[in-house]
């Protein structure tokens, strides 16, 4: 008899929307349980390019899509300020930009609400001196990056604080269905192996672009559609404000400085399969091309990595539009009681990062139905931890911080600033950790050198604080050497080669990981 | 600026080829874009550990090794013994370093995450590292040192097996810095540890955990310029062979050799100018006439009548790839043997095979790195070291020995027509 956990609402999926259910959900006062396949925000929240969209970029297309945009970038600008780069950003018509869609995106955001002023393509330049200088029209919108992990990590810390519980590295094998009602899940953890069984009210499918994945495990159905994006990071901020072309949404057309490095994404492709990540090495060529439309050089500058993301594209019809489908970027949530008589489970489909807030609310509003009780949600009003002091997140904090405490903690990771103190931390939070988890706590090794010098000391070092045993560290260093070497392996060409070159040279040369023993 | 030969690239190669030449009578200018890659280097002579089962005795491996690895630089040897000579050669021009070793059999050193790897020829302050034989050793590391974790060294080689199966006992023992933790960089702790009352501090802490132990291994931080005095007395003090360890870059076995190639260079009457990046070269029928390098921001024409390219590979910069996977040689353009027209140069896991890795330029019997037609580029033009193609330098653990055979040979060929 597998062991047993009960709450009111179980979550499946630990991305932004399903974090940010569970932190609604427990602010709401129900007794909550989020599970996730791995760690949290490895699927789409943690492989996107960081774009906290000011709802510019749908203000043409998908007004009801800009209008939520810009109504929540406000609201997270208050609630969760620790995780968000204040950049600002820029939509700029370049000379192969249709002069024509300049009117009709000023026109949109007048018509949305999105906030835009128009500047001087001087102005622009001063600001971004390594922007096309031929560019025609500049126009300044709230965009900002916004740090998924961190605000995945703030919503479930959120969420504990309040009694939630979090299962991450535990797959749903199953949904257990009472008739015609979902009573709960089983579970599998991967780390101990164990089966388990929660049972719940009710069963809010998160699982974004696998939604259609859970579903069917209730015989239920989701017509998710994922939409697969490119993403390349360059190693340097080639901007220090988000770049958007003025122009119909296409590959390659938004630049986003998050942290050290600035991504240019991406394309679209729609895929079968959630976890289809190959990457064609055409589609990083066209990105590349396009980011030397934004900034003249692009392709000399260097390309660190490149990784894929899915979208959970939702299609429904949009008003407005003469009939017509097409994918809007906002959400659904369906209650499964309605749509096809099964009764306490809830989905939610589309969405984006940028609406994680709303999706949850609108989610959480459903399940609460579910469960006849229904009460207000706080989210919007309630700063998430270490955003209450409302300030935004600043590269140099960490260089700061690090400054303070001085050479008796010694650097992990000099790339990202990575200390001793923090890799403990973040290992203490997390059991038997994967380095790759704890690349996502504070980037370890995504830096220049991808793990080069880093990797090595993380192994080492959690080896010598007990959190891995001798076998542990090994297969968690070359677990992590391989990870790093999948997104190098398309843009192996100039610098990046030539680091990952002495990288080899550290790897097989000097600490010959393929020798160690077993 | 006017030289006999310019050699160009400060690495393992390029300061045998400049200082072989030096010492057979030619006027030697070295010029090179950064440092030279020996800081970055661990300080074996690496010959060949990997063919690809573990290689117990090279001098009878490599003939058979040259002959399953078509167009390896190996090939340009005649024989294994013009390697032996080679080394031999290299042993006497490094003569304070102490190093020790020849073709006989390979030395399996720890490494810093504890396994063994074979090395040809090692530094006195690693020849206690070799624990072909087995044996109990115990590690002793720093504590806040970055780059030296003794507990997972010393659990990971209590579990290493030498070829010949004789085990290994380990025990790990962390030091606490008699100093200011801001000492904890590798050169600063290496310059401290020139002090005899750091190293007697540290003695005596280390003292008492020795028990049985034939050796003690430590990161490699024995001093920079009076290594062999640091050596002599930590060994003296703790009444056992003390080894350090192949570390990570900035990595003072790696310095000293270079400090040490310098020096002979500079004995034999060669010249070394570092910061001077090689960028083009211009030619006359058959010969390379001149090639400009830049100092600061000025660009000077180098007059030789020989030229050795020691740049090495993608690491150093010797060989270079585009986006579109065009390989090039940015000198001379020279041809690049390589997979270019492959869809897919590297392996999907890391360990898996590369064959980017064997890209390269190719060299005649003399070491002249050959044209589009497929013989010599120029009569007056010589190739040495990682920028050959063929080789798997990490893997087969042959980079050093690739280095000093192929220099050697450039050398000798040079040396032979000027003659």
């Amino acid at each position: 008899m597998p062991r047993t956990l009960d709450c009111q609402i179980l979550v499946i999926g630990g991305g932004s929307t399903g974090a940010g259910v569970a932190w609604d959900a427990a602010l709401r006062g129900f007794q909550v349980i989020l599970a996730d396949r791995g760690d949290l925000a490895t699927g789409t929240t943690g492989r996107y390019h960081g774009l906290l969209h000011s709802g510019g970029r749908y203000v043409v297309r998908d007004p009801d899509s800009a209008r939520e945009c810009a109504r929540e970038n406000a609201i997270l600008r208050e609630v969760a300020s620790d995780c968000i780069e204040d950049t600002g950003g820029l939509f700029v018509s370049t000379p192969v930009d249709d002069p024509e869609y300049a009117e009709r995106f000023l026109a949109g955001c007048q018509q949305t609400g999105v906030a835009v002023e128009e500047i001087r393509p001087q102005a622009a330049l001063r600001r971004e001196p390594r922007l096309n200088p031929a560019i025609r029209r500049a126009f300044a919108v709230a965009d900002a990056s916004v740090d998924g992990w961190k605000l995945v990590w703030a919503c479930t810390r959120a969420a504990q604080e309040l009694g939630a519980r979090v299962l991450t590295y535990h797959p749903v094998t199953g949904l257990v269905r009472d008739v015609d009602r979902v009573v709960g899940a089983r579970l599998r953890d991967l780390r101990s192996g164990e089966e388990l069984e929660v049972r719940a009210q009710c069963v809010v499918n998160a699982a974004g672009a696998w939604s259609g994945q859970v579903a069917r495990l209730a015989g239920c159905e989701v017509a998710v559609r994922p939409g697969k994006g490119v993403m390349v990071a360059m190693n340097h901020r080639l901007v220090n404000t988000v770049v958007n072309r003025c122009n119909p949404p296409g590959d390659g057309d938004i630049l986003v400085p998050i942290r050290t490095v600035s991504v240019i994404g991406t394309t679209d492709t729609p895929v079968e399969d959630p976890d289809d990540a190959e990457v064609d090495p055409a589609e990083v060529a066209r990105l590349l091309d396009a980011g030397e439309v934004l900034v003249p050089g692009f392709h000399e500058a260097r390309a660190l990595r490149v990784w894929t993301g899915v979208r959970p594209l939702f299609p429904k019809a949009a008003a407005g539009e003469g009939g017509d489908r097409f994918v809007t970027r906002s959400h659904t949530v369906i209650r499964h009681a309605r749509s096809e008589g099964v009764a306490g489970l809830v989905s939610v489909a589309g969405g984006k990062v940028t609406t994680f807030r709303l999706m949850a609310k609108d989610t959480v509003d459903a399940a609460a139905a579910e469960l006849a009780d229904e009460r207000p949600c706080r989210t919007a009003t309630t700063p998430l931890p270490d955003s209450a002091a409302r300030r935004f997140y600043w590269l140099g904090s960490r260089a700061q911080e690090f400054e303070r405490a001085g050479a008796e903690n010694p650097i992990v990771c000099e790339c990202e600033l990575v200390s001793t103190a923090d890799l403990l931390a973040a290992a203490s939070r997390r059991p038997q950790p994967h380095i790759d988890d704890l690349r996502r706590a504070m980037r370890i090794g995504m830096g220049p050198c991808q793990g080069g010098f880093c990797a090595f000391r993380a192994a080492a070092t959690l080896h010598r604080e007990g959190a891995y045993d001798r076998r542990q560290a090994n297969s968690a260093l070359r677990e992590f050497v391989e990870e790093r070497w999948r997104g190098q392996r398309p843009v192996l060409w100039g610098q990046q080669l030539r680091q990952a070159e002495l990288d080899r040279w550290l790897f097989e040369g000097v600490l010959d990981i393929e020798h160690v023993p077993g | 600026m006017i030289t006999d030969a310019l050699v160009i690239g400060a690495g393992t190669a390029g300061l045998a080829t400049a200082t072989r030449l030096a010492q057979g009578g030619l006027r030697v200018l070295v010029a090179a874009a950064g440092e030279g890659s020996l800081p970055l280097a661990g300080g074996t002579i690496d010959v060949l550990g990997y063919g690809p089962g573990p290689v117990e005795t090279p001098l009878s491996a490599l003939p058979v090794f040259v002959e399953a690895n078509l167009g390896h630089p190996y090939e340009l040897l005649t024989s294994p013994e013009e390697l032996a000579e080679c080394l031999e050669w290299f042993r006497r021009l490094t003569g304070p370093l102490g190093y020790i070793g020849d073709l006989s059999r390979n030395h399996w050193v720890p490494t810093l995450l504890g396994g063994l790897r074979p090395a040809g020829l090692l530094p006195l302050t690693m020849a206690a590292g070799d624990l072909s034989r087995g044996g109990e050793v115990v590690i002793a590391g720093i504590r806040g040192f970055r780059d030296f974790h003794s507990p997972l060294m010393a659990s990971n080689l209590s579990q290493a097996t030498a070829p010949a199966g004789a085990a290994i006992e380990a025990r790990a023992v962390e030091l606490a810095w008699p100093g200011p933790a801001s000492d904890l960089a590798p050169f600063r702790v290496a310059q401290r540890l020139e002090d005899p009352e750091i190293r007697r501090q540290l003695a005596a802490q280390l003292r008492p955990h020795l028990g049985r132990a034939d050796a003690v291994g430590m990161p490699p931080i024995l001093g920079r310029a009076r290594t062999a005095e640091v050596h002599a007395d930590l060994q003296q003090r703790l009444e056992r062979r003390v080894f350090e360890t192949p570390g990570l870059p900035p990595s003072l076995p790696g310095l000293r050799l270079f400090d040490r190639l310098r020096q002979a260079l500079r004995e034999a009457g060669g010249r070394l100018v570092l910061g001077s990046k090689a960028v083009a070269a211009m030619r006359d029928g058959r010969a390379i006439r001149s090639v400009t390098i830049t100092q600061a921001s000025r660009a000077v024409p180098v007059n030789a009548r020989v030229f050795v390219l020691a740049t090495g590979g993608f690491g150093t910069g010797g060989i270079v790839r585009d986006q579109h996977g065009g390989l090039s040689e940015p000198i001379f353009d020279l041809p690049v043997a390589g997979p270019a027209d492959r869809p897919q140069p590297f392996g999907t896991e890391y360990f898996s095979d590369h064959p980017l890795e064997l890209a390269g330029v190719s060299a005649d019997a003399r070491g002249r790195p050959l044209g589009v037609d497929g013989i010599p580029f120029a009569d007056n033009l010589y190739a040495a070291g990682a920028i050959l193609a063929g080789a798997r330098p990490w893997r087969e653990k042959s980079g050093e020995g690739i280095s000093l055979a192929t220099a050697y040979r450039a050398a000798a060929s040079i040396l032979r027509g000027e003659s």
